[in-house]
């Protein structure tokens, strides 16, 4: 393992520059140091004008994701060792497919407005009355969403999807993961409601399942997996409407029709 | 909603047609388009062939493995054009190009097997 | 649908109220050659091409089989030409990679729960190779008799 390794980091002010020029910054190499080590190290000795997200260093809270070496990753959860004996060169960059602020700072309007628009909050068509107590949940109803409930909105998968990149208006893998994290819910009765982001060319139709998204998720929401499963009962649902136009499953859609 | 619904039709058909091309088509590429060619195994008489023809079922068979195969691929395709060479703006062109074309093939498909008496 | 600006490709002034101006890099067309994973993506999906061109040969064969027998001894002959060859033996390639992917993808998009623990995708994939073998056994049975 090197003792030194040397950082390239994109440089973008947007009072200086018109586009972003590489810097090149030389770090020592601890055995326990992660990337973040290495950032918050350049920004106290070398340049403080670095700037970058970053908050509780432990992988919760989605703050510090990044390209490193070409791969979407959270800085405090990579080791700097790891990238150490390729030539000593390591590049460090915002993340894929959202706009840059400055240096290593992306914009999330377009991530937040994504999970706005699938109204990630428990939906109830009837309000049981207070004097019944609290929504009961066995192991088995939390089991079918607790996976898509570990999402950080780190949008790692963002910058791994090359939809999101193709098509700024996908709707992209975190924001229906949460979708179906209340989807499954057993307290919530609002898929129908969150029925016309998702059904849609620019919702899961626009997921062509390359897989990536759960491939770098740190968390193992599996996003691929909610998108394909959301699909697969979508069509199941078109099949049932034809089949039967008056069944009971289509009270949601009627609710919803009649509130249009 | 129409909209909608058509995509979930759509992602059907290459879905079934995506089970369909995987489980079918590799025996069938494999005996007809190589190990007979080949001569790795004997080849089907005329004979025997149009016999196993006019069996309903097989043709029915055939039927389908064409048309939703064709299915798979046009929606497949339809998507790496707009992902792969970034040509959303030729939007209706690919889409008619795509589902056209499994249509066409369906109805060659239905033609060629729906009336099968040979000479 | 979503209230945020969309981009342009001018720059824009140097500093607007309440918004610097973003840096918005270009995705290129050559995006699906900058990682190994994307490429093994677009080889995937452009597995159905070859699954259409064996469609169209099928259907090929059965007009010529329909025509009569030297029709048909003449697209057999076709069939040995060195193109064919060439591009059937690719075809069989790809073929069999869309089968494996799909196959062990397709556990993905079904969440079967048993005593409300989610099945390893194994038990899931696995029973898909089985009927593939089953049924190309009896394809071939049927084609060989």
């Amino acid at each position: 393992m090197a003792d030194k390794i040397v950082l390239e980091i994109p440089r973008y002010s947007p009072e200086r520059d018109v586009k972003p020029h590489f810097e090149e910054f030389e770090v020592p190499v601890h055995k326990e140091w992660v990337v973040l080590d290495a950032l918050n190290y350049i920004k106290d000795q070398v340049d403080g004008s670095l700037t970058y997200r970053w908050s509780c260093r432990m992988g919760i809270c989605g703050s510090c994701g990044m390209m490193v070496d070409g791969e979407p990753k959270l800085s405090c959860a990579t080791f700097l060792s790891s990238y150490s004996r390729n030539g000593n060169k390591l590049r460090v960059e915002p993340l894929r497919y959202f706009p840059i602020i400055r240096d290593l700072v992306t914009e999330l309007s377009y991530l937040l407005v994504k999970l706005k628009a699938v109204k990630p909050w428990l939906i109830r068509q009837e309000e049981p009355p207070l004097s019944e107590g609290e929504f009961l949940q066995t192991p088995e109803q939390l089991e079918q969403y607790k996976q898509y409930s570990m999402c950080i909105n780190c949008t790692l998968c963002y910058a791994a999807c090359p939809v999101v990149g193709l098509d700024p208006v996908f709707v992209g893998p975190a924001a229906i993961a949460l979708a179906q994290r209340y989807n499954q819910d057993s307290r919530d009765q609002g898929a129908g409601d969150r029925m016309a982001v998702l059904a849609h060319p620019e919702g899961i139709w626009g997921c062509t399942f390359v897989g990536e998204c759960t491939r770098v998720c740190p968390k193992h929401v599996d996003p691929a997996g909610a998108i394909q499963q959301y699909k697969l009962k979508a069509a199941l649902d078109w099949v049932k409407s034809f089949v039967t136009p008056l069944g009971r499953k289509n009270t949601d859609v009627r609710r919803e029709a009649a509130n249009d | 909603m129409a909209k909608q619904s058509s995509e979930a039709v759509l992602w059907s058909l290459f879905s079934a047609g995506g089970v369909v091309a995987a489980l079918l088509i590799p025996v069938h590429l494999f005996l007809f388009a190589i190990a007979f060619p080949m001569g790795w195994l004997r080849p089907p008489g005329y004979e025997h062939l149009m016999l196993l023809l006019r069996l309903p079922w097989v043709r029915i068979y055939l039927f389908l493995m064409c048309s939703l195969s064709l299915f798979h691929w046009a929606h497949r395709f339809r998507y790496t054009l707009y992902d792969g060479l970034q040509v959303k703006h030729l939007n209706e062109l690919i889409f008619t190009l795509c589902y056209g074309g499994a249509v066409a093939g369906t109805v060659f498909a239905g033609y060629l097997l729906g009336n099968w008496s040979g000479p | 649908m979503f209230a945020v600006k969309q981009p342009t490709t001018k720059v824009l002034p140097l500093y607007q109220e309440f918004h610097p101006r973003w840096y918005r890099p270009r995705v290129s067309v050559y995006w699906w050659l900058g990682q190994w994973q994307y490429l093994k993506f677009i080889l995937r999906e452009i597995s159905s091409v070859f699954v259409a061109v064996f469609v169209v040969i099928t259907l090929l064969q059965l007009r010529a089989l329909r025509a009569g027998p030297e029709a048909y001894a003449r697209f057999q002959h076709w069939l040995q030409s060195p193109i064919a060859l060439a591009i059937n033996g690719i075809s069989l390639f790809f073929v069999l990679f869309h089968t494996i992917t799909w196959f062990n993808l397709a556990p993905r998009a079904m969440a079967v729960r048993f005593r409300g623990k989610r099945l390893p995708e194994i038990l899931i994939a696995a029973p898909n190779y089985v009927v593939w073998a089953l049924v190309s056994a009896g394809v071939t049975w049927l084609v060989l008799r």
